[in-house]
């Protein structure tokens, strides 16, 4: 049957694979080959897979991502900058029985919203803390990132990050994994399609751990930012690996006690 | 719990009646002088009671943007601070006005500025009733004058707030947190389970997402979306606006005073009039709205009008814009965690009267 | 020999031609189009369908999540 012909793959009883149904249809405002929406439809897919979205309240950051409440379709609270973890406490603490997560980038979990991740971290709070690490500042365009590798270049350290004068990149995943209240730190990345499988995979433990109360998930997605970067999305992808993987190696950094 | 009268200092009263009228969170940070408000709530434990959650957060910042995410929720949240703390606590104040959320913020307001003192004051008037963060908004502002008032304000400031959503501040003072006094307490209110419509409590298939959100990048929006807060704010002028008055019937000169500095001018009042003067006073308990309409009619009336504040002089202000220039409007105040004696004022006013 | 036959729908228009499915596709199925959308990108479509095998790794990586994939068994 080597005639068999587009038309008659393309039938209902042969998807394989589409974008979650929780995904809207609006078109998301990310630069071409930005990781955010590839994090944002693996999110998706796993909060319509487990059937969360009646109970999911999700809290969004300022950066790239705060108008991620146009994109998935569940309830959303939009942050002050660097705040998303002290308004998860207490939606989780006010709704115990509600699945909820905070989304921020490198700016606000790891610079201004510093306190409020650790100590959010460091109660324990039953929450998902989703972080997308991509060394930059994107939405102001390209500044430095405490995340920002040593050397690196921005508009904000054009000669390189000289860690002399600027500090070295910051690891908020290794920091939050030493404190009693993470139940579960992991790094992945959305490059590949391996990379979303097991972020996924770890979302869907977020999601096991989270109804069980056993503490604050913490999942670093490394990701790229192609016109932060200065590169096409392909080229970013490959500078990420070859030198964002290194500094911040993926896979679990804390798992709970079965 | 039943009604009840105790004897108890203003921020306890306030901790008190926040269980009673069942809040359903509160979130603080310590700071001199109302940590009593977080520590007679941590000794209460009304989580094992009514279920209401205390949080010591991590700062103030922190604090009210958990107040932020329960009123988001639709809960009965508050926070509670003194000046420096309030000041941290402005980004957070603008966002939850911005969403037009509901919640209870209390100002035991300290002398300032930066660090200050941590005696009285009232120099956070401005701040308090001018919006204090960035942006064109309001809050309700309660100025309690007794250990009553300030637990039966923690009432009054939520259901003001759930009618307007709009954050309501109790804007007290460092004398009358510390206070002795007796106070009638209200039963327990029972904790509301109602789902608001609008409220971010999970998406169910009956309605569309719900977004808090203070974000609109459409300029032609965002001007509507002010526009519409601005209606607000003159509905509470028509329709929330509460003062007290004393002896202005005949008076010819008037103190206008909230908070502590109402409570001696009622003193400052029999003294002058005791020397003959007919002084009245006019208390404004809500300092937004302002009683401005009041004072303008009083001004046809009287020979002049005095505010006496514990700051530089800030509701002054207000007076005048009230007064429109019909007559004569000076301030009298002391700073620094000063309190005027009532001896004082009156000699204050006397120089005024003299011109 | 049973065979698996695969078939991605690329929305054209939501395409922002950013390329990381090309790379991502194990079968050089995808490539992206000399022509652009009325967003003035080059879109994504399947260059080479009779190569794919609908592996899915496209759809999955793909930001805009403008890929649907089928596949059946043939043979």
């Amino acid at each position: 049957m080597a005639d068999i012909t587009f038309n008659d793959i393309i039938k209902p009883e042969n998807l394989t694979y589409k974008k979650s149904k929780l995904m809207t249809d609006n078109v998301m405002h990310y630069c071409p080959g930005c990781g955010h929406g590839t994090a944002h439809n693996v999110l998706a897919e796993v909060l319509e897979e487990e059937g969360l979205q009646e109970r999911t309240v999700g809290i969004t950051p300022v950066g790239c991502s705060v108008l991620m409440y146009n994109y998935i379709d569940v309830d959303f609270q939009e942050a002050a900058h660097g705040r998303a973890p002290a308004l998860a406490t207490a939606v989780k603490r006010l709704m115990p029985d509600k699945f909820v997560f905070t989304y921020q980038g490198d700016g606000d979990l790891a610079a201004i919203g510093t306190a409020e991740t650790i100590h959010t971290c460091n109660r324990g709070e039953n929450i998902l803390m989703l972080f997308i690490n991509n060394g930059i500042y994107g939405m102001t365009g390209g500044q430095m990132a405490p995340t920002t590798l040593p050397g690196m270049k921005s508009s904000t350290s054009p000669y390189g990050r000289d860690v002399s004068m600027m500090g070295s990149p910051i690891k908020m995943a290794d920091i939050v994994a030493m404190l009693p209240g993470t139940c579960y730190v992991t790094r992945q990345s959305v490059n590949t399609a391996a990379g979303v499988r097991k972020l996924k995979k770890a979302l869907k433990k977020a999601v096991q751990y989270q109804n069980e109360n056993r503490g604050t998930c913490f999942i670093e997605v490394v990701s790229n930012c192609p016109s932060g970067w200065k590169m096409t999305p392909v080229e970013s992808n490959k500078w990420m690996e070859e030198n964002m993987f290194p500094f911040y190696p993926l896979g679990d950094i804390k798992v709970p006690a079965e | 719990m039943e009604k009840e009268l105790r004897l108890m200092k203003g921020n306890e009263a306030i901790a008190e009646a926040a269980i009673r009228a069942g809040a359903d969170g509160y979130f603080g940070y310590p700071i001199t002088p109302q940590s009593e408000i977080l520590e007679y709530l941590m000794e209460a434990n009304p989580q094992a009671t009514t279920g209401m959650v205390v949080l010591q957060a991590e700062s103030e910042v922190a604090a009210i943007n958990m107040v932020y995410g329960g009123a988001a929720c639709g809960k009965k949240v508050m926070t509670s601070s003194s000046s420096p703390g309030i000041s941290l606590k402005q980004e957070g104040i603008t966002y939850i006005a911005g969403a037009e959320l509901p919640c209870l913020i209390v100002n035991v307001v300290r002398g300032g500025p930066g660090l200050g003192t941590i005696q009285p004051a009232q120099s956070d008037y401005f701040q308090a009733t001018k919006g204090g963060g960035h942006g064109d908004y309001h809050l309700i502002v309660l100025a309690p004058a007794s250990v009553q008032e300030m637990a039966d304000f923690v009432e009054l400031g939520f259901d003001l707030a759930f009618k307007y959503r709009n954050p309501a501040m109790i804007l007290s003072d460092g004398a009358i947190g510390q206070m002795m006094e007796k106070v009638w307490l209200k039963p327990q209110k029972k904790r509301s389970e109602e789902i608001l419509p609008w409220a971010t409590t999970g998406k169910p298939a009956t309605r569309e997402r719900n977004i808090i959100t203070s974000l609109d990048l459409d300029p032609e929006r965002q001007e509507r979306f002010n526009l519409k807060l601005i209606a607000k704010y003159r509905e509470m002028e028509e329709k929330e606006v509460r003062f007290e008055e004393f002896m202005t019937e005949d008076a010819e000169y008037l103190f206008v005073a909230y908070g502590t500095s109402a409570r001696l001018c009622q003193k400052a009042l029999q003294l002058a009039r005791a020397e003959g003067i007919k002084a009245g006073l006019l208390r404004p308990v809500t300092l937004f709205p302002f009683p401005k309409k009041r004072l303008n009619e009083l001004a046809d009336r009287v020979k002049g009008m005095l505010a006496v504040e514990m700051s530089a002089g800030q509701m002054v202000e207000d007076v005048m814009l009230s007064v429109n220039g019909k007559t004569r409007v000076s301030h009298y105040g002391r700073m620094g965690g000063m309190i005027p004696t009532p001896e004082e004022v009156v000699e204050n006013l006397k120089s005024f009267i003299k011109g | 020999m049973a065979k698996i036959k695969g078939a991605v729908v690329v929305d054209r228009e939501k395409c922002k031609g950013c390329e990381v499915c090309v790379v991502t596709c194990p079968t050089e199925t995808l490539a992206l189009a000399t022509e652009v959308n009325s967003k003035g990108y080059h879109y994504s479509y399947a260059a080479n369908p009779e190569t794919c095998i609908g592996c899915s790794n496209c759809a999955v990586v793909c930001p805009d999540g403008v890929i649907t994939v089928y596949k059946v068994k043939v043979g």
